[in-house]
């Protein structure tokens, strides 16, 4: 039991947890809500403290050079499957932890109870983050990226009506087709290289005669694709507004950070197989402008819609646009920043996207379609949504709350202070006027120009659209009816605008810690020699051949 | 030998692209179907066209890498198969509930306007 729990076993556990959990919470069909609820909501929690735990430990270097590698079924590096927690990875392991708990927090009262497989299905959506999030290995990426598809498949379905029907015929045959690339790219790399553990690959790549790297270059543009659709890279990201704006505010919430996936992972791949060796460079341009065409549409896109889910949507546009361009731009300094404007940018478009639907019953305040499914799944009203509930007069708290968590949600997209948005911008553009090495006034190319122009650009665009909103919804409107809104509805919203707070308060230990995380991945050298040098533990009794021990 | 393969993926996966962009929604699972066939050849090709060799070491003899096949390709294509067969059911799925209910196999949902 004690070998259960020594660290290098906490790196794998993000992906068991949800996967028994999931597994366990499969034949539950109908009923038994609470308890479907409560085993959800232990697993989210325990991923977090994972997270929680796996941060120490990658940050406090109590694994060597800060990179916990945990070899699947005992196989030594490029033979088996290598999973890898460093510090990057923890911390997206930890947001994906905040985000799920705020996400099936929201879902408690009303969302998780229509339709039967809610809890299983989002579990296994975590499963496949984790697991992408970890992985060292590009095919079992894929699998786990598949697994994420999958699972995000059933939950757009989720509350099943027309528009999401339509949404998601489209989310899936672009998905399919993206993971039909992947695969593409996957067989081109193996055929060049004859590996697909990253570290190994990226260890080929560097010794590769440059003439020789033409189609394996081909095979990782193709690989990239699928992720660039993910992300929704300009022109790979039309289906984005449309199925955010038809998911139901849980699943849209958790679907942010899926683009952040497509994010993580080129940031990743690109750093350690591009950033040394002769292939050095290859595709950054490419990202840096395909990237700040994507903030283009994203504020294009924004500022024509009307509907608040497809101004979220434009809004996670616009912010992954910004990432790729900041990965693309190809600096230290401000892959760091990148980082801060990473986190801060999917909390903020997540509790945006599960306060829309607060906002909404402002409007329709019966909530009629929702009421409909509520009743034929047989969902009762809780006991404590009685008559005699405070509802305020004047300027009742509900509106309070609802007007306040728009204006923070506002100024965290455009990027205004106090909030992180603008903490996160200000690092890009320090970053960008202090080229590496550099002084101050140095050379600062055209790309870098462009870029900050854009970004200030789309800030004020975002702003622009939401105010429209807000006025719209909050002083122009016709009649406001002070709508009922549940606790369990509020805190998750609360809890992340105020954990942005907290990442401006304290945003000086997270920017030292994005530093060293930063620093980490711009050494590809110190992943291949942890993830390859790694021994494989040695069979308990050993007078026993190895094939007779573990296969 | 390997420009026959290649030929027939091409032309497999050149259909499944245009059925892909067709408006019904079954044609456009089968056009994910055509691909996904096409890109399994691929992934086996990939690991060399080979004739008649072994993909395991015979028990006790030396391991001579020339005289095998590649065994990874032929692992990962049985993983991609599954996969992409599941998606490909759960799109079926997904049609059929969208034929239910909104009454059209156009992929917008909605037939267009003539």
């Amino acid at each position: 039991m004690t070998a259960l729990i020594t660290p290098q076993h906490l790196v794998i556990l993000p992906i068991l947890l949800p996967l028994i959990c999931g597994a366990v919470l499969a034949p539950f069909t109908q009923g038994a809500h609470r308890f479907k609820f409560t085993l959800s909501y232990a697993s989210v929690l325990g991923q977090l403290i994972v997270a929680c735990l796996l941060m120490l430990h990658t940050d406090n270097e109590s694994w060597q050079g800060g990179i916990g590698v945990y070899l699947a079924a005992n196989w030594a590096a490029p033979f088996g499957i290598a999973l890898m927690a460093d510090r990057l990875s923890a911390l997206m392991l930890l947001l994906t932890g905040v985000l799920a708990l705020a996400s099936l927090h929201y879902a408690m009262q009303r969302w998780s109870r229509i339709g039967v497989h809610f809890h299983p299905l989002f579990q296994f959506l975590l499963m496949g983050i984790n697991g992408a999030f970890l992985t060292h290995d590009l095919f079992n990426l894929f699998v786990f990226f598949e697994v994420m598809l999958a699972a995000s498949y059933g939950l757009v379905l989720h509350g099943y009506n027309a528009e999401r029907l339509r949404a998601s015929l489209q989310y899936i045959a672009v998905n399919l087709a993206a993971a039909l690339l992947f695969l593409l790219g996957t067989a081109l790399i193996y055929a060049t290289t004859g590996t697909l553990n990253m570290a190994d690959l990226a260890a080929r790549i560097g010794a590769m005669p440059p003439e020789s790297t033409g189609l394996l270059k081909l095979g990782v543009t193709v690989l990239v694709l699928a992720f660039l659709v993910k992300g929704a890279m300009w022109p790979l990201g039309f289906w984005l507004p449309t199925t955010y704006a038809a998911a139901s505010p849980p699943v849209a919430a958790m679907l942010v950070l899926m683009t952040k996936v497509g994010a993580y992972v080129i940031l990743r791949l690109w750093l350690l197989l591009f950033s040394a060796g002769s292939s050095a460079g290859f595709g950054f341009d490419a990202l840096l402008w395909g990237g700040m065409a994507t903030i283009v549409f994203g504020a294009a896109g924004m500022l024509s819609s009307d509907s608040a889910g497809r101004m979220a949507g434009y809004s996670a546009v616009i912010s992954s646009g910004t990432l790729l361009a900041v990965i693309g731009y190809g600096q230290p300094s401000l892959v760091t920043a990148g980082l801060y404007y990473l986190i801060g940018s999917t909390l903020a478009v997540s509790a945006f996207l599960l306060l829309i639907e607060l906002i909404d019953r402002i409007r329709s305040p019966a909530a009629a379609v929702l009421a409909l499914t509520m009743e034929a799944w047989a969902v009762d009203e809780e006991p404590d949504d009685s008559p005699n509930e405070p509802r305020g007069k004047g300027v009742p708290a509900a509106m309070a709350f609802l007007s306040v968590a728009f204006a923070a949600c506002a100024l965290m997209i455009a990027g205004l202070p106090p909030l992180s948005g603008f903490v996160a911008k200000f690092g890009m553009f320090h970053a960008l006027l202090h080229p590496e090495g550099g002084t101050v006034g140095g050379a600062v190319g055209a790309g870098a120009w462009t870029l900050m122009a854009l970004i200030f650009v789309s800030g004020l665009i975002a702003i622009i659209s939401m105010l429209r909103f807000g006025v719209r919804t909050f002083w122009a409107a016709q009649v406001v009816t002070p709508p009922r809104l549940h606790l369990s509805e509020v805190a998750p919203i609360t809890a992340l605008l105020l954990l942005s707070v907290a990442m401006t308060v304290q945003a000086r230990p997270l920017f030292d810690y994005l530093g060293r995380a930063s620093a980490d991945i711009h050494r590809p050298a110190k992943y291949i020699e942890r993830v390859l040098g790694q021994p494989a533990v040695p069979a308990p009794h050993t007078q026993e051949a190895p094939a007779g021990g573990r296969p | 030998m390997e420009i026959v393969i290649a030929l027939a993926i091409g032309i497999v996966f050149g259909s499944g692209i245009w059925l892909l962009l067709r408006p019904r929604s079954f044609q456009v699972l089968t056009g994910l179907m055509l691909m996904s066939y096409a890109v399994n050849l691929f992934i086996f090709i990939m690991g060399r066209v080979w004739l008649d060799k072994a993909p395991f070491t015979p028990a006790g003899t030396a391991v001579d890498p020339s005289q095998l096949a590649d065994p990874l390709p032929q692992a990962l294509v049985l993983t991609a198969i599954v996969i992409g067969f599941a998606t490909t059911a759960l799109y079926l799925v997904v049609m059929i509930g969208a034929r239910g209910l909104t009454g059209t196999d156009h992929v917008d949902g909605e037939e267009p306007e003539v």
